[in-house]
């Protein structure tokens, strides 16, 4: 059962993506990457990271398709026609899809508690969690307390993207009071 | 050491373990997929906004192979649960890193996004043929 809703999830994911390449409206694009993100969170609830799913389903379909629907409220909403040919970008995927695939030969086969990325440091966190912190929710101890620097720098990764946006549109909107209604009819 | 799930479930281990091989692989392939259609959104689309999106949808499908290698079969979330001593459960490192880099993708989503604003209100177009052709950059 569990592998038959890992499958189903994946195929809805490419099948999404495919509509993402194809379709030119941007709303359109906005709402199936809002499709996207759900589905990506159903996924990785059902292999059991339950924070991440969460994250991505608040942060993946909720923050970013706001964002995106806001950026389009200030652009346009039509993608125009290619200009040209994209034989280029496929052959370079395509390349890039087939390392990718050949280095899969060697990850860890998926569900294996045996494998070299789930028997050390993983397993030692579970180990520790609740002697060390107290914390039962492992996910919640790693990130707070013994990664704690991480989530620093995650914080002062979004602080700085917070303030390069607010500059960007703030000359935006001084141009826009200098310029007067000139700014907003494009 | 942890009970394998072929226990608990009844299930022959072998078979189990052919069809982990199998979805495993298929989990992977998939990523691999979708990481080619974000890079040839990237590469091929000359709107902005559409590049984006194929950013986000790059980031998110190195969530899946990050993830799926520390799921862990008849596992359950990494939560203790008490009295439960036989309990598996999932690696919980990869999803921690995967929280940072959710949050990481978001903001050079709203960087990029209040750049593509600026471009379209210098050149009138977040197409970037036309930005190229039209303006007198160089």
């Amino acid at each position: 059962m569990e592998f038959l809703i890992n499958l189903i999830l994946l195929l809805f994911l490419s099948a999404v993506t495919v509509a993402i390449i194809g379709v030119r409206n941007l709303f359109s694009v906005v709402v199936l990457g809002g499709a996207y993100s759900f589905l990506m969170a159903t996924l990785l609830i059902a292999m059991d990271a339950v924070d991440v799913g969460m994250t991505e389903a608040a942060v993946g379909a909720g923050v970013s398709t706001v964002l995106l629907l806001s950026a389009l409220h200030l652009t346009k909403t039509d993608e125009a026609p290619a200009r040209h040919s994209n034989v280029l970008a496929i052959a370079l995927s395509v390349l890039t899809g087939l390392v990718l695939v050949y280095g899969t030969w060697d990850l860890p086969r998926y569900g294996d508690s045996e494998n070299p990325m789930n028997t050390y440091v993983g397993a030692d966190y579970l180990e520790r969690s609740i002697p060390e912190t107290t914390v039962p929710n492992v996910v919640t101890s790693v990130l707070a307390s013994y990664r704690g620097y991480d989530t620093l720098g995650e914080t002062v990764v979004i602080f700085t993207a917070g303030i390069g946006v607010l500059m960007l549109l703030k000359g935006r909107r001084r141009k826009e009071d200098e310029d007067g209604e000139e700014g907003r009819q494009s | 050491m942890p009970l394998l799930a072929g226990d608990v479930e009844g299930m022959d281990m072998e078979g189990l373990n052919e069809l982990a091989f199998v979805l495993g692989g298929v989990n992977h392939w998939i990523t691999v997929f979708l990481i080619m259609a974000g890079l040839y959104i990237i590469v091929s689309r000359s709107n902005m906004i559409k590049k984006l999106v194929g950013l986000s949808i790059f980031q998110t499908s190195v969530y899946l192979l990050y993830v799926s290698p520390g799921k862990i079969i008849g596992g359950t979330a990494p939560i203790i649960i008490e009295g439960a001593e036989d309990q598996l459960y999932s690696n919980p490192l990869p999803h921690v890193l995967i929280l940072t880099a959710i949050v990481v993708g978001v903001a050079t989503l709203a960087l990029g996004l209040a750049l593509v604003v600026r471009v379209n209100e210098a050149y009138g177009s977040i197409e970037e043929d036309e930005v190229y052709s039209d303006g007198d950059w160089n």
